[in-house]
């Protein structure tokens, strides 16, 4: 493997191998010196041309842990709110030697045209592309239902898992379904239809409406962010029906089942999608996403980047 | 290839290893042991279990993973990373043994070395292995040591375990 693009682009073993390493590299986290040399003299670059709080500082706390150098580069403040196009910028990366390009971008496949590119040579890794993959997210997700969830076992086999929301804007939702199908869970997406994908139909899942009918089933309910930013038609008449229909308040709670688990990728609109005393709850684990996500990407970096580069077919 | 050690002379060497490394420390109760996945592992079990034996009291054993540490990491493609367990006793202030199973250039000792310091600070370390081929590349030597095995660099030695492989024997190969 020489890039994470997509989820798509992962077999079983190396996403299993990905969340095993990750539980390994838990312990650094939880040890009392957090760093580890592994690392040492690589360069790492955050390009974040989107916003984002989570993902960009668990990738630069992770490679900090591994020891890396981290460049952060976003569009604010950088020659990218000037104009300057993705080949210009990558050049300036490959000139500045960086081993891998970590990258968020509003356009869906710019990751992929930035390790298709002879642009850069260094390894390239989705922090999230338009409205396509967030595979990052995807894996830290799995590794938390399989922490809570699992049983010990090495995948996700017969866990049922609801994605409420915004699933057409959600990248999270797009790379969380191919994850959690490839490791052998049962996802069912509840949204209103003006929110759900031309096409969903085709994808490995079962779609529901109706939350009410979906909730006291699962294992685990997912919610997504309604993306205000991304939305430029009604899809929903207001966000008071929205969320009476579709967000999860402490009615909905009372009706999962005891073992169940709240998610939520983050930033939440609270009192939209998910209601405060619901966030804050025991059954939420959206706090320690946050801190498997630091896990999870040390293992994506140590897979991409400790190894010897493979010369020929990379990815 | 040729059998180098035989059952019963790995069972004879870790049997004598676990004597000496009690006598070498005179208060077993500060003896923690560390094994370097994968076989290391399964010896350092097998030699806490000898030395409870003759001790009279369990001894803490753990394992001790040091991928991360390798300095040959960029030459070969990625490694998995094994398992670390460190047993509730600690490390702090005590003796610790390292155990694996072959002795070679040294640098798997070197890194385990760098994995405890992340760990905390042993009052001492010491170092025991089945099999020691000769071919150090750093400064290194062993406390304890089954069997020396004089070896052309060109050789490989493989340790095989019955927890892993169904048998245990040393085997030198061409």
């Amino acid at each position: 493997m020489r890039h994470l693009l997509s989820i798509a682009d992962l077999s079983k073993p190396e996403a299993i191998s990905i969340l095993d390493t990750a539980v390994e590299l838990a312990r650094v986290s939880d040890g009392a010196v957090k760093k580890l040399p592994t690392l040492r003299g690589r360069t790492i670059v955050n390009l974040f041309a989107e916003d984002s709080t989570r993902t960009r500082i668990s990738f630069e706390a992770a490679a900090k842990r591994l020891s890396a150098d981290v460049i952060n580069f976003s569009a604010k403040g950088s020659s990218l709110s000037k104009g300057e196009s993705l080949k210009d910028t990558a050049l300036t990366l490959q000139a500045m030697g960086a081993d891998a390009v970590i990258i968020r971008h509003s356009s869906s496949g710019a990751p992929q045209r930035l390790a298709d590119s002879s642009w850069m040579q260094g390894s390239v890794i989705n922090a999230g592309d338009g409205t396509h993959e967030h595979p990052s997210q995807a894996l830290l997700d799995a590794f938390t239902i399989r922490k809570h969830l699992g049983k010990g076992s090495s995948d996700l086999q017969g866990i049922k898992v609801a994605i409420v929301g915004d699933v057409l804007h959600s990248r999270v939702a797009r790379s969380n379904v191919l994850l959690l199908n490839l490791l052998g869970a049962k996802v069912t997406l509840v949204a209103p239809p003006t929110l759900l994908p031309v096409g969903v139909e085709s994808w490995p899942v079962a779609v529901s409406y109706n939350f009410d009918e979906v909730v006291a089933s699962v294992d685990v309910v997912m919610m997504l962010r309604v993306q205000q930013e991304r939305m430029s038609d009604l899809f929903f008449p207001n966000a008071r029906e929205y969320s009476r229909y579709f967000g999860l308040n402490s009615e909905r709670l009372a009706l999962m089942k005891p073992s169940s688990i709240v998610m939520h990728p983050g930033p939440m609109n609270r009192g939209l999608e998910i209601s405060a005393d619901v966030a804050d709850s025991a059954r939420s684990v959206i706090v320690e996403q946050v801190a498997n996500g630091v896990s999870v990407r040390m293992a994506i970096l140590y897979v991409l980047l400790a190894g010897q580069p493979l010369e020929v077919g990379g990815n | 290839m040729s059998s180098a050690l035989s059952a019963p002379e790995i069972s004879r060497a870790l049997i004598r290893i676990s004597h000496e490394i009690l006598e070498a420390n005179p208060d077993s109760s500060k003896i923690t042991l560390l094994g370097i996945p994968t076989r290391g592992a399964h010896l350092a079990y097998r030699i806490g279990g000898h030395m409870c034996e003759f001790a009279g009291h369990e001894i803490p054993v753990g394992t001790l993973d040091i991928t991360l540490h390798r300095d040959d990491l960029r030459l070969r493609p990625p490694r998995a990373i094994m398992p670390t367990s460190i047993p509730n006793e600690g490390i702090e202030g005590r003796e610790v043994v390292l155990i694996d199973d072959v002795l070679f250039s040294g640098r798997t000792i070197r890194a385990a070395l760098d994995a405890l310091g992340e760990i905390g600070r042993p009052r001492r370390v010491q170092l025991a292995v089945l099999v020691d081929r000769g071919h150090r590349e750093l400064p290194l030597r062993a406390d304890f040591v089954g069997k020396n095995i004089p070896t052309a660099i060109t050789q490989s030695v493989k340790l095989h375990l019955t927890e892993i492989d169904s048998i245990d024997e040393v085997l030198v190969e061409d």
